[in-house]
């Protein structure tokens, strides 16, 4: 399962490239927008998942499964909507590669 | 920053009350690539100062002038009207930005700015320089469209408050409302939009309804809104008054606000009926803060500051980024506490590439996420996503994407308190 959406990720990502991708800050920038409710960083306080260190495949499949519909959500299957494939592969990647504590 | 780097950072971050940031000990005063003032320590500005700092890696100096000694947060300030939670519970001290981050704290109102020599000037007699300014002011009221205000505006809201700027305003209606005897009415005023946060009103209606329907249940609320409608929300709030609250709340659209008679506490409109309260809330119309207009960045309206938001510089004033409520909002684009935490980090984020002599992201994305108390647990939400567009040359809402909730619930009454946490958090600690 998560192989086949990963590759769809990335077969979107070449396709989307937006001009977003030109800034070397772009994936922390769009990563900051999470923060409000993810924590600084992606370390939450509160109920909402951390995602600090988790690994790429299962944020950017989560996000995507959202996007889709394919996933229940209140907030996030709304919000995923807004970004296309490819933040949402540089947004994973960049809370992978946060430390977790 | 790389990663290195950003390890290091964290590594740093967790020492708890150490001086986290290689400079810290000689706070953010200085800095070596650069030296920010930000004006106001509001959801804007707070997130600016902290986010300079860390994304900086503590090479930005960040002064911060906030003439408050603490935050309060305005959203979920509704709750302490209508009583199932207290000002403490939305009050976070200044301290981690200073001692974590190295953020020069000082507590005193700035009151002039120099755009030419970049110099803000206090109301305690300091002056700051700066390479970039953040004016995060928030609102300020235009007393003088109310008649009766413009002689002693300071009395008037102490008789028909405004509670809209949390603190002493908050708990003055809270009590109020709690001396008001059973079968008293409360009436709330709404501005015409634009105004901050456009829900606020109808959440605090629910709020004082939900606090009078246990307490005080022959009670009445009347909303005499300047709008033709409900500004946001506007189905689930009808909902939430035609069931939950059923027969304690009258919609008044189209009341646009005259005067208001502070001796009997009438609202006077210029089209609909008067409405005398035990209990009026009137909102007044509002505009940018008074730092905005002594920096003479005011330029739509004569209210509100246009801003360029891939940097959120200033159309007008060089080197000066306004932030939040001052701004003139693109399309769709709430006046809320949470898409100024993201018009700080944008503006943070532009400032630092600015300082190194780069342009800006050129292609920012903000979200936006407003949950409105229905009860004390249960919440609704509206959300949105505004993306660059190149060829507007403005951020719009990404079509298809947010939207609201489909009813009231608890469970985003938990994810709400979790946004406060996090988002307070996310500015001040």
């Amino acid at each position: 399962m998560r192989p086949i959406v990963l590759s769809i990720a990335f077969a979107a990502a070449a396709v989307a490239a937006p001009a977003s991708a030109q800034s070397p800050d772009a994936a922390r920038d769009i990563a900051a927008t999470c923060a409000n409710c993810h924590g600084t960083n992606g370390m939450s306080r509160g109920v909402t998942e951390s995602l600090a260190g988790k690994p790429k495949a299962e944020i950017a499949a989560k996000l995507l499964e959202f996007k889709q519909n394919q996933r229940p959500g209140t907030i996030m299957p709304q919000l995923a909507k807004g970004f296309t494939d490819a933040q949402i592969d540089a947004v994973a990647a960049w809370f992978a590669a946060q430390p977790s504590k | 920053m790389d990663q290195q780097r950003r390890e290091f950072l964290a590594a740093a971050g967790a020492l708890a009350g150490a001086a986290a940031l290689p400079g810290c000990a000689t706070t953010g005063g200085g800095g070596t690539a650069g030296k920010v003032v930000v004006v106001g320590g509001g959801y804007g500005g707070a997130t600016a100062a902290k986010y300079l700092r860390m994304w900086s890696n503590g090479t930005v100096g960040v002064t911060l002038i906030e003439s408050r000694d603490s935050f309060v947060s305005c959203p979920l300030s509704n709750l302490v009207i209508g009583g199932s939670r207290t000002i403490a519970d939305l009050t976070v001290s200044y301290d981690q930005l200073g001692r974590r981050w190295g953020v020069d704290v000082v507590r005193d109102m700035a009151t002039a700015v120099d755009v030419d020599k970049r110099v803000v000037t206090t109301a305690g007699g300091r002056t700051f320089g700066y390479d970039r300014l953040v004016l995060s002011p928030g609102i300020e009221f235009i007393f003088d469209a109310i008649p009766s205000y413009r002689a002693d505006p300071a009395r008037a809201v102490g008789i028909v408050p405004h509670a809209w700027q949390a603190g002493p305003q908050t708990v003055l209606l809270r009590q109020q409302l709690e001396a008001m005897p059973d079968g008293g009415t409360f009436a709330i005023v709404i501005p015409v939009a634009p105004y901050r946060c456009p829900p606020g009103p109808y959440e605090r209606v629910c709020q004082v309804a939900w606090y009078l329907k246990r307490s005080k249940p022959r009670s009445k609320i009347l909303v005499c809104d300047g709008n033709p409608d409900v500004t946001s929300k506007a189905a689930l709030f009808k909902k939430a008054w035609a069931e939950e609250y059923r027969g304690l709340i009258e919609y008044r659209p189209n009341n646009v606000l005259a005067d208001v008679d502070l001796a009997t506490r009438t609202a006077k409109f210029e089209t609909a009926d008067d409405v005398k309260a035990d209990v009026l809330n009137v909102v007044p119309p509002q505009r940018a803060g008074a730092i905005a207009r002594a920096a003479d960045v005011i330029t739509a309206n004569n209210r509100w500051c246009e801003v360029d938001f891939r940097s959120f510089e200033s159309v007008r004033g060089k080197g000066v980024h306004v932030l939040g409520d001052a701004i003139q909002i693109a399309q769709a684009m709430p006046k809320s506490g949470h898409m100024a935490n993201n018009h700080g980090k944008i503006a943070a984020a532009a400032i630092l590439r600015m300082l190194a002599g780069q342009e800006p992201n050129p292609s920012p994305v903000l979200t936006n996420t407003c949950y409105s108390y229905i009860t004390d647990k249960d919440v609704v939400h509206v959300a949105s996503v505004h993306q660059w567009d190149a060829e507007k040359k403005t951020v719009l809402p990404v079509p298809n994407s947010g939207g609201l909730s489909p009813a009231m619930n608890e469970l985003e009454g938990t994810y709400a308190n979790a946004w406060a946490r996090n988002i307070w958090a996310d500015m001040l600690a």
